[in-house]
């Protein structure tokens, strides 16, 4: 004699993004606080020293936020025309930045004044740097130079002419100080070494660089131009390493994790990516609301921060250790192991019986119904509020089991004002449900079949069926739309895939059938119920 | 009609135990049951069969033990004989011939000397009318007897043997047919008549299902199409009787049967639930729900504390009087159709199909026993005619057997198709398949064919109607959390908008050919490119297979237009064809044999051949009536050693096939038969429970100790046996035969020869009692060789004590025995 097998609910796939560790450790942010500036905000840089005050370039100012602060602890404003590029030195004491009007200015963070400003440039400076002997600052404008500049002198030491459009990117090397590379929009990145006069080293990016981002080993080198990331063997002399095409607009800024695991973009398209640079592979998705300019990463991933082209910046940061705590406090105090172990370790003696204890098998409230044939009452069930939204697919799978015991009707049957109601919002809620479909539509035909002749006698439930109609209507002018995609995609895949042909040999004369191209493709499926 | 005298076409195994009514021996520890020609006699306890009463030459149809010897059976079979058994040794003691087909035997302890037989009504023109008749055993120590002396007793029964009871004591019994109940008392020899109306206002149908009758009081209990009982009472007048209704099944009533006390009545019918009843309190039931499937026939077994019931689905269930189950004797389950393919394990080499409703059935062809179900469908089955169920309807393993996929499907008459395919793990551990992936609606339309790649890759091939073939692989976990793989669709491909029909995989897996109606095509597993298109217009392809081993560069395929083709892979081009109508085309997994059915006139014929010649290895005419349709090689535990051309196929492989009427055949050859029958006569032992094979050996031992003990002490091994127990010791388990052929060989390698055995033991016998006094003399003997170390070499206990010493010792000693010899037997010689 078998027992009752139970109901068997059908497991659905969770839609949306897999739950991995990465999305664990990427969603473990606060709410962002939202910062308005004036405008575009084209430039972030963390200061090296804590407490990790970040700079923020926006429209003709630089503010200097710092870790917890929503108000600038520090604002520049000497600027003619639009900033660019606020960048600090390695000790954190001093900040250049470029501006539209062609001078580079050196700030004491401390001061309001420039300490030196740097004439030399004939059009706008957008890249500015310090190199790591801290000595001397690095630029690039757009009349195609970059010049390295001596800070106590305030001199041009050097200048190169090499690239043949704006120079929109650029970093000095942190081990080596004769060492910066360019991005241009000429679409190459170059690498100078001051002890030359000529680059070093030239990379084709293919697309206008706008973003440079060098490895903490200095071997590997990151761009971003155009649509593509693009990683570059420093070592091997430039080789191109992997290219990722993860945007579907410019991606603009790069950053990598503190541990260097994962890099960052972020791209006009308001996403930002997060890859894993050992299989460059996308492990995380943020969306943000408007195109993203620049991209901060606060050391040990404490904040993330992000400018946009709408002016605002967005601040995340990482969830703080007290929010667990808070958690371990709300523990529910749980009965003492002993209560567990009742009874347990009991060893039988020689001569004690063991009588089993008879299994009692556990039956939902539905099945219990069921299997005393209830069939009315089963479907009250599991049409009970917290199943009928929180768990529709039992619901479902009560009316399925119901029909193919062939009781459906009798369970439909002779159902008041609000039962039938109640059934009625469900089908309302779910007919259209792809997955429940095909159960729910034999069950609204056999509604309707039942109380055909009641209609009209109750307004709620006339007001219900109205709506179930105004669904199925809606619902049908929509598959057909979809279908009519489906043929034109089918037009489209058709065309583009080359016509394969079978390897012809003498079968044709011993077939008798002429060959034609078989379809191999994976049609696309829409499934309509 | 046979062709070759060597095979042959024979039965194997698969009858139906639950035909008739199974029958307990008196004491409950056995059960006999009708099963095809034979009857069966199963131990209650163990489920095991114990003895198979061969003799009948057609179906047996009833079975009752002898009332005035309870060890001894009567069957009656439709050759028209009634045979007289002994259950309990498996002798036929004596065979009546009654000379009509018989299809109920009926007995009474009051009616000494009497069996009541149902056989055809000879005046009535129509076949389904059937009498009762009276036939008197002659008394004859002849063992085959004819019974002439034929009275009939009640005209116009049914031929159902639960429609007919005896009454209290064989006072009277009881028919129910059609609509009517009669009544006939010996006594009086008369018959009263109970007519029901054929149907009441409601539409209830009233017609008589079975009856039973209270062994202790007048009353007759009878099921109803309806699913109603019905109890009579003082039914010896014809106006005054009265009937009262008992209501609880909702499908008619398949079996009915009292208690041999009386105090309960059992019911039982489509739902598949025993029902209890008390007698005089039927308010108060017991149930026993779930028994699996619709209950045919229940017993009782004579001193009540077993029932039994008979299902339809090739069951038995014994079930104890407090309504537990106690034991479920399977045969194998034949429904009207099979709707898998005939599949055989690799694992454990069973034949695998379709049996309960929803269920998989694991059957041992060596054995002729099912080993056990396998529950796909996972659902509550709820017994109802005329309800949709999900059916399996395909099946297929891995070539490892560690993978098993099946499809069920439910075709509604309203709605759309439910199919789910599901792919089973095999579990080292529980020994059986454990669910891994579901996937529901793989296709839009029925499954025509599923086929798993032979080699090692996991991949699974189904085609279906709707114009597609999938590929399924076993992906790698998505998740970290759940660590098992799982299946998913690799690969889907069409041919021009043609519904495939069949697919199949070369012998190494690296073709895929798929037949989509006239069009084979044949695709590379490895980059899933079609290779090339093969056609034989007219005609829809049928059957494809590859051929294997020296032959795998053909392809053979069938074509619903009476085409048998044989294509060349490697010049793509057509190598042979023969017009032939075959149904069903077959390789043997371990040679390169094919096996084809062919339809013919009415029949069907084999032929059995070779891929790379057109030319038929064997052939057998008429192998049986109708279209085969389902076959299957199942590999042989030893192979054969057959060398004549037409039963060398035979040798590494069995071909068994299902005849339309759904019976198992195989081929056999007469050596192969005759080894058979030696070996189950060897089987056969002596069962008495209590004297267990195991309490037989002791007991035996028992008897013989006292003689093996003193003859033991003068017995050094005997050398012609250690050859044969160094052999069963040292080849490994697995590769010897069964134990219980080696047992007699062991056991006689052990044995000295039964001449000098005796009459060492006539010796050892009169030494026996001398040899206690002998004790304190052989201490002496020690001691005494211990001084003359010269004579040390005679051995203190195994040697002739009377050789090494001196004549005296010796002489006292065959003195002493004179003295004690009992020479009573001179006496009776005078």
């Amino acid at each position: 004699m078998s027992s009752f097998k139970p109901t068997k609910i059908p497991v659905y796939p969770k839609l949306g993004e897999k739950v991995t560790q990465e999305t664990l450790y990427w969603k473990d942010y606060k709410a962002p606080i939202q910062i308005k500036e004036f405008g575009a905000i084209t430039n972030l840089d963390f200061s090296p020293v804590a407490p990790h005050n970040f700079a923020v370039t926006a429209f003709t100012r630089i503010h200097i936020y710092g870790p917890f602060s929503q108000e600038p602890v520090k604002t520049f404003t000497k600027f003619k025309d639009n900033a660019y590029c606020g960048r600090f030195r390695s000790d954190g004491q001093l900040l250049v930045a470029g501006c539209e009007d062609t001078q580079v200015r050196l700030f004491d963070v401390c001061g309001k004044v420039a300490l030196r400003m740097f004439k030399g440039h004939t059009k706008a400076v957008h890249v500015t740097d310090f190199t790591s002997d801290r000595y001397q600052i690095f630029t690039g404008s757009d009349d195609y130079t970059c010049r390295l500049w001596d800070i106590p002198n305030s001199t041009e030491l050097l200048s190169y002419q090499e690239h043949t459009d704006y120079i929109r990117c650029g970093i000095t090397s942190k081990l080596n100080s004769n060492l910066f590379i360019t991005g241009s929009y000429d679409h190459t990145l170059k690498v100078f070494d001051t002890r030359t006069d000529k680059s070093v080293l030239s990379m084709d990016h293919g697309q206008p660089v706008e973003s440079l981002l060098l490895y903490p080993s200095e071997g590997l080198l990151v761009s971003a131009g155009g649509r593509y990331v693009k990683v570059w063997d420093l070592l091997k002399a430039g080789e191109p390493l992997v290219s990722l095409k993860n945007h579907h607009k410019t991606v603009t800024c790069l950053c990598l994790s503190s541990n260097g695991q994962r890099l960052l973009s972020g791209s006009l398209d308001r996403h930002v990516k997060v890859y894993n640079t050992t299989t460059y592979k996308v492990v995380h998705n943020f969306d943000y609301a408007a195109s993203i300019l620049s991209l901060g990463l606060a050391p040990n991933d404490e904040s993330i921060v992000v400018g946009m082209t709408n002016g605002i910046l967005s601040i995340k940061h990482r969830k703080g250790s007290e929010d667990s705590k808070e958690g371990v406090v709300q523990q529910r105090r749980r009965p003492s192991y002993r209560v567990f172990v009742k009874g347990k370790n009991y060893v039988p003696k020689q001569d004690d019986y063991l009588i089993g204890k008879p299994v009692k098998e556990h039956l939902a409230k539905y099945d219990r119904q069921l299997k005393k044939f209830n069939v009315s009452k089963a479907l009250d069930t599991a049409l009970e509020t917290y199943t009928r939204t929180r768990k529709p697919e039992i619901t479902v799978a009560v009316i399925k089991e119901l029909d193919r015991r062939g009781k459906l009707k009798n369970a439909l049957a002779g159902r008041d004002e609000q039962g039938l109601s109640r059934l009625l919002s469900f089908l309302i809620g779910h007919v259209v449900n792809q997955r429940f479909a095909p159960v729910l539509i034999t069950a609204a035909d056999m509604i309707l079949d039942i109380y055909r002749s009641t209609i009209g006698q109750s307004p709620v439930i006339d007001r219900q069926l109205l709506r179930l109609q105004d669904l199925i209507e809606r619902e049908i002018d929509y598959e057909q739309d979809l279908l009519e995609v489906l043929g034109m995609l089918d037009a489209i895949f058709a065309c583009s895939l080359p016509k394969k042909e079978v390897p012809s040999s003498n079968i044709s004369r011993q077939n008798g059938l002429t060959q034609g191209e078989s379809s191999t493709t994976v049609p696309p499926q829409i499934q309509t119920s | 009609m046979v062709e070759h005298g060597e095979i042959r076409v024979v039965h194997r195994g698969g009858s139906k135990i639950n035909f008739r009514q199974p029958v307990f021996t008196h004491d409950s520890r056995f059960l006999l049951c009708a099963s095809a020609n034979a009857v069966k006699v199963f131990s209650a306890s163990t489920e095991e069969c114990v003895h198979h009463l061969v003799g009948h030459t057609d179906l047996v149809t009833g079975l009752i033990l002898r009332p005035s010897n309870h060890l001894q059976v009567f069957s009656c079979s439709l050759d028209g004989t009634v045979r007289l058994w002994d259950y309990d040794d498996g002798i036929l003691i004596k065979t009546f011939v009654v000379g009509f087909p018989i299809y109920s035997i009926y007995a009474s302890g009051s009616h000494d000397g009497v069996l009541f037989l149902t056989i055809p009504a000879k005046n009535d023109k129509r076949s389904d009318a059937f009498q009762l008749v009276a036939v008197q055993l002659p008394q004859s120590s002849e063992q085959l007897v004819e019974a002439r002396e034929i009275s009939a007793v009640l005209p116009d029964v049914s031929a159902n043997p639960g429609a007919i009871s005896f009454g209290r004591a064989g006072q009277y019994i009881a028919s129910v047919c059609g609509l009517h109940l009669e009544v006939f008392f010996f006594k009086k020899q008369k018959s009263f008549r109970f007519s029901l109306k054929e149907e009441n206002n409601k539409g209830i149908k009233n017609t008589f299902t079975c009856a039973a009758c209270h062994p202790k009081e007048d009353c007759i209990a009878t099921g109803h199409e309806d699913g109603k009982i019905r109890l009579w009472r003082n039914f010896s007048h014809k106006k005054e009787y009265t009937h009262s209704a008992l209501h609880w099944h909702h499908d008619a009533v398949g079996a009915l049967s009292f208690t041999p006390e009386g105090t309960n009545l059992l019911s039982g019918g489509v739902e598949s639930v025993l029902v209890l009843w008390r007698y005089n309190q039927e308010t108060q039931k017991d149930f026993l729900p779930r028994l699996g499937a619709a209950i045919a026939h229940i017993a009782v077994s004579p001193d009540g504390s077993l029932f039994c019931t008979a299902h339809s689905d090739n069951k038995i269930t014994v079930i104890h009087s407090y309504v537990r189950v106690s034991a479920v004797i399977q045969g194998l389950v034949r429904g009207d159709r099979i709707w898998t393919d005939l599949v055989v394990d690799p694992r454990s080499k069973a034949l695998v199909m379709n049996g309960k409703p929803g269920h998989l059935q694991f059957y041992s062809l060596q054995r002729d026993k099912l080993l056990y179900n396998l529950d796909i469908v996972q659902q509550e089955y709820i017994h109802e005619s005329g309800l949709d169920q999900f059916e399996v309807v395909k099946v297929d393993f891995d070539a490892g057997g560690n993978w098993l996929a099946t499809v069920e499907e439910r075709k509604q008459n309203s709605a759309e198709l439910e199919l789910n395919l599901k792919l089973w793990a095999f579990d080292e551990q529980t020994q059986s398949f454990v669910l891994n992936t579901t996937v529901p609606a793989p296709h839009e339309d029925r499954i025509s064919d599923l086929s798993f790649s032979p080699d090692r890759t996991t991949l699974l091939v189904s085609a279906s109607r709707d114009g597609h073939f999938k590929a399924w692989a076993l992906a790698p976990p998505t998740d970290a959390e759940d660590q098992s793989p799982s299946w998913c669709c690799d690969f889907v491909a069409s041919y021009h908008g043609l519904a495939p029909h069949c697919c199949g995989f070369s012998a190494d897996g690296s073709l895929l050919a798929v037949g989509f109606q006239e069009v084979v095509t044949v695709w590379s597993t490895a980059s899933w490119e079609l290779l090339t298109t093969l056609s034989q217009p007219p005609g829809h392809v049928r059957n494809l297979c590859f051929g294997r081993l020296s032959c795998s560069k053909y392809l053979l395929g069938t074509t619903t237009k009476n085409q048998l083709c044989c294509w060349n892979l490697l010049s793509c081009s057509l190598e042979w064809s023969t017009s032939m109508d075959v149904t069903l085309l077959l390789a043997d997994p371990l040679s390169e044999n094919m096996a084809a059915f062919c339809f013919e006139a009415g029949s069907t014929d084999l032929f059995v051949f070779k891929p790379s010649e057109p030319r038929p290895l064997f052939s057998h005419k008429a192998v049986c009536s109708g279209r085969v349709l389902r076959a299957v090689f199942s590999p042989r535990e030893e192979l054969l050693e057959g060398c004549e051309e037409d039963v060398q196929w035979l040798n590494s492989s069995r071909l068994f096939f299902f005849t339309p009427s759904m019976d198992l055949m195989t081929f056999s050859t007469k050596a192969e038969e005759d080894r058979l029958m030696a070996s189950s006569k060897q089987l056969v032992i002596g069962d008495q429970v209590s004297m267990t094979p195991f309490n037989l050996l002791l007991g035996k031992r028992g008897q013989t100790e006292g003689q093996e003990v003193a003859a033991g002490s003068e017995r050094v091994q005997p050398p012609q046996g250690s050859s044969a127990v160094k052999e069963l010791l040292q080849t490994p388990a697995h590769v010897l035969p069964s134990t219980s052929y080696l047992c007699s060989m062991f056991v006689q390698s052990l044995l000295i020869s039964t001449s000098d055995k005796r009459e060492q033991n006539n010796v050892t016998e009169e030494e026996m009692e001398s040899e206690k006094e002998e004790d304190d003399s052989e201490d002496e003997e020690t001691q005494s060789s211990a001084v003359k170390p010269d004579v040390a070499s005679g051995g203190g206990r195994t040697g002739d004590p009377t050789r090494p010493h001196g004549l005296t010792k010796a002489q006292t000693k065959e003195l002493r025995r004179v003295r004690k010899l009992d020479y009573s037997w001179l006496r009776d010689l005078d």
